[in-house]
Parts: structure tokens; sequence; C-alpha cells
């Protein structure tokens, strides 16, 4: 399946990943052979197959309701590229 | 296991220990680049930990510029674990960025290099952890396997890998590459060191769901091995070793090029070694074999897009443009099968091939059909671990499809969550071959016993390389 450079930066822009011209005209090539690799995949008869997304037979595995201590807040931030006020600065979400 | 009765028996202090392998380590880390951190105040035995595993106050890179500076503040619950047990950690090892990777090419802090052949790889992702075992830069390591990342550069490097069981470790702590295939496990210099780890490092804790509180199978294994009660006690006479057909079939892969004819003459004569040592050696089928890169890399790659989306440069780390090209590549083709007119045809079809893989599985060990030789069911399947002994650094790098190749024979066992062993077996070209034992399901006590049967009879992992 060839993907097209715009296809490419579609998912660029979801992925949140930025590109540059070189860089969209490469990964468009090499994702193309990737997914016609994949495509082998069409040759398997998969009727009345059910997915396997977790290997282990473990279901709705729940824990107490109750209060634990975990990172101080100090702690939490002390990777942060920015912050202001004990908090993380992020980018504005919402306009005026 | 011979530090820990050494030091007992004070032959050395734990002191002149860890300054003997931190001076090793001072002379031929600058070559090798194994460690990416080295802890000279390290306290307890020395491990050598992966730079994916998150160790408190210890710089934790995963290979990637992303967190090139990044200090987590908690431990991960098998770095806890092995505190308990006096173990210290001596370095944070080299990786490929994010574990994305078969050669140790794609750290963003250079490439590893083999300590049995310096322009060699000496695989991935775990490549700084198999060497430091390797070039004896520790007693052992911990290493993750996602797609065979512990396995072959165990196997490249002639040192012993083990991937768990899915569910035997906890994940809590491993920066998460793809979540329903990741595993924590030991490299180490014999197959007794990998049964003893993996005793320190399993269970529950709580915070991994997949990960229950199972009872240990290995407490009888790993005991009678520290009081030196070795393979006389045990036999593998009548064991039932499955070999697939498939995996030594002419490859129909790409560029024709499939399992290498030296690699496999060394893993025909280890094959041979077990039948010697009383195994019946069956084949078996596992016929959804061509398929599972195909399904692996989609899974993984659709995994990784999403657990790779919280490095946005926010709570820590750098910009997303700080991501390598490998990186880059998987989660774009992660994002783009998982997106809407996609998801369908390309990650929930992954799936559902990976039901059948795990299938192949369960009839090859279970039931009495051609799956499984027309046997009642085998007890381990054996093969290569790599198609190929080590390459030339440079190699493959510039053609990913053929570096995605090379995970050929390991890659099953992580859809299917088994435990894997791989073991040295012997040389070809002068660089190490490792044989791959497979078993069923929470079985490591198995495969941890016909590897040590077949170690002790061949000492193949006694070789080491040739350094300064």
């Amino acid at each position: 399946m060839k993907l097209r450079t715009d296809q490419v930066k579609h998912v660029a822009k979801l992925a949140n990943l930025p590109l540059t011209l070189k860089e969209g005209k490469k990964y468009s090539q090499q994702l193309s052979e990737i997914l016609d690799y994949a495509k082998k995949l069409d040759k398997v008869n998969v009727e009345h197959i059910r997915p396997t997304f977790n290997v282990t037979d473990n279901k709705n595995v729940l824990a107490e309701d109750i209060c634990q201590s975990s990172l101080t807040q100090k702690e939490a931030l002390s990777s942060a590229p920015q912050k202001k006020n004990s908090m993380f600065v992020t980018k504005v979400m919402f306009e005026k | 296991m011979e530090t820990i009765k050494a030091l007992k028996e004070k032959q050395f202090s734990e002191q002149e220990l860890n300054r003997s392998y931190l001076e090793r380590i001072n002379k031929l880390n600058p070559t090798l680049n194994a460690y990416l951190t080295v802890c000279e105040d390290v306290k307890g035995i020395p491990a050598g930990i992966k730079d994916i595993i998150c160790t408190q106050n210890i710089k934790t890179t995963a290979g990637s510029k992303i967190l090139s500076n990044f200090l987590p503040q908690y431990n991960a619950t098998v770095i806890d674990k092995l505190s308990k047990q006096n173990i210290g950690i001596i370095g944070k090892t080299n990786l490929d960025e994010f574990a994305m990777g078969s050669s140790g090419e794609n750290s963003a802090f250079g490439p590893t290099k083999n300590p049995w052949d310096l322009s060699k790889v000496p695989g991935g992702s775990s490549s700084g952890s198999a060497v430091a075992v390797s070039a004896d830069l520790c007693t052992f390591a911990l290493g993750t396997d996602t797609g065979g990342s512990i396995r072959q550069p165990a196997s490249l490097c002639g040192v012993v890998g083990l991937k768990p069981s899915y569910g035997r470790v906890s994940r809590y702590g491993a920066i998460a590459m793809a979540s329903s295939l990741d595993q924590i496990g030991p490299l180490t210099k014999s197959v007794a060191d990998a049964g003893l780890v993996l005793e320190w490092i399993s269970g529950g804790d709580g915070y991994d769901s997949n990960c229950k509180e199972i009872a240990s199978p290995l407490c009888g294994f790993a005991m009678t091995s520290l009081r030196g009660v070795l393979a006389t006690k045990q036999s593998i006479k009548g064991l039932k070793v499955g070999v697939p057909k498939e995996y030594f079939a002419a490859s129909a892969g790409r560029q024709g090029k499939g399992l290498n004819k030296g690699v496999e003459k060394v893993i025909k004569e280890a094959i041979l070694k077990l039948e010697e040592l009383g195994a019946e050696i069956i084949e078996i089928s596992l016929p959804h074999t061509e398929y599972a890169v195909a399904a692996y890399y989609l899974i993984m790659a659709s995994e990784v897009s999403s657990n790779l989306a919280r490095f946005d440069g926010i709570r820590f780390g750098q910009n997303r443009d700080h991501f390598g090209a490998e990186a880059k590549r998987r989660i774009m083709f992660g994002t783009f099968t998982l997106s809407s007119g996609y998801y369908e045809d390309y990650y929930v079809k992954a799936a559902k091939v990976r039901t059948l893989i795990k299938q192949d599985f369960h009839k090859a060990f279970n039931s009495a059909s051609p799956a499984s030789g027309g046997t009642s069911g085998v007890d381990v399947i054996v093969g290569p671990v790599s198609p190929t002994v080590a390459w030339s650094i440079g190699d493959k790098i510039n053609d990913p499809l053929t570096m995605y190749l090379s995970d050929i024979y390991t890659i099953s066992a992580n859809l299917a969550g088994l435990p894997v062993l791989s073991i040295p077996c012997g040389f070809y070209d002068n660089l190490p071959v490792g044989l791959q034992i497979t078993g069923k399901q929470w079985d490591e006590k198995t495969i941890l016993s016909v590897g040590e049967i077949y170690e002790s009879a061949t000492g193949w992992h006694k070789h080491k390389p040739k350094l300064v």
C-alpha cells in the first residue's frame, strides 16, 4: 500500500510528531514498504477467530478504593521543564 | 552464584568485588559503550540495569534524547526486589531507543560494540546488558524483551538470556513499549543464575494488573543449584523436544535470505546433543510462523504509538522532535494502523492472527495432533534465536524491514506469552550462536532444567571474548 505524502502528514499530525519535508518523503516510502509486508496477513483466514489483546486470563483486576501515599508534589514536579506555583506549565487549550 | 558463595567464604569482600568490576568498566566501557551511567558508589553484588528500567535518582534515559536528563522519583518493583537480595546497581546499560531495535545502533548515545568482534553489533535492544555480562562488567544484568530483546543480544554475545512468561514479572517501573508484550528478565553467565534472578524479581506488586502472585515453581530449582546438587540428579531422559519444521525451511523471506547455513549447522548439533542426553526429538508444526513478524509489528507499533504519547515534554522530558528515526517510524506506523478506517484491517486482524499463533503453540504442547508430531504434546520447543550471527555495524540500519526480519524466531513467544531461554550453543565464524528453548506458559522450571543440563554437558557458556 502506497502512502501519499498528505496521508503521512495527517498521521504525523495525529501522532503529534513534527516532520520535515525530507522526513515526510522518507517515511512515506519506508512506511509503504512495511505496510506492503503487513498485507501478508490478508492470506490468513481469521473468520470466527476472536482477537487476542491479552495473553493472561486476567479479567477485572480490581483494587480496594483506599487512600495510599504516592509521590509528593515536589517529586512529581521535579522533572518538569516549566513549573509555576507548584503546577505544570502547559500550552493554552482554550482561547478567550 | 559463585560470587555469593565466594563472599560467604570470604574469598574477597564486597568492596573488593565492586572495585574490581569498576576498574574493568573504566578500562573497557569507553570502547564497548555498554554503560550509559556508571555508579561508582555501588554497594552489594553489582548488576547492570537496562536504562529503560526506572532507578530512583539515577539517570534513566531509555536510550533517548527525550529523557537525556531524566531522574526517576521511584524504583521499578524489580529494583526494590533486587535490593532486598543485596544486589546493587553498578550502572545503567545502553539500549536501542525506547527498546526499539535489534542491533544496539538506535541508541541516541552511540552504538554498543560486540565484545567478540568490535566491528559487529551486539544485537538489541538490551545491547548494553548483553555486552556487560559477556565482557564481565557485572555479575548479571536485567533487560526487557518485547520481541526478542533479551534473547537475541544474549545469543549474539554468548550469554544466557531469559524471557519469563508474560505476567511472571511486574512491569511497574519499566518504561512501557508494548504493554501486552513487554517482560523484564535476566541476562546471566549461567542458567542457574538466570533461575536465581528470576526467583528474586518475580511476583505481583499490585501495580501491574497482569502480574499476579503466582506460586513460584522455581523453589526446588534454585535451591538445588545453590547447594551444588546439579544435573546429575536431573535428567532429560524421555523429555519430548519439539523442533518446528517451519524454522528450518528455506525462508521465502526478503531477498531470499533465511536461516544462515553456518548457524543452522550449530543449532542442529545442539539438538543432536539434547538427543544424546536422552531427549526425544520430535518434528512439530507451527503453521502460522510466517505471519508472526507482520502480526507482531502491527500490534507492537500500535501499542507503542499509544504508550509513547505520554512523552509530551510537559511533565518531564524534551519535546517530541527529539525522538530518533526508528521511534518516529514506529509511532507513525502504529498511529496509522490504529486510525479510523484502518483499525479493523490492521490492528484487529493482527490480534486475530495472534490468537492463531497462540493456538499453534497450544496444540504443539497439549494435543495429539499433526502439530505435536502425532504425540500427546511436546514438553519444550527448540530452535535458533537469530537467523544469523552478529552482523557488521551499519549493515542493516538503512533498511528497517530487513532489520525487523532478524526477529523472526523470537517474536512468536512474545505474541503467545510463553517463557523462553536463550543459551550459548556454539560458534560460527568465531561469533556466538544461541539455542532457544520455549516452554509452556508458567513452565520456566522445565526450560531452565533443560538449559542447565545442556550447559553442564557442553560448557559453551564458559567461553569468554578476548578483551584487553
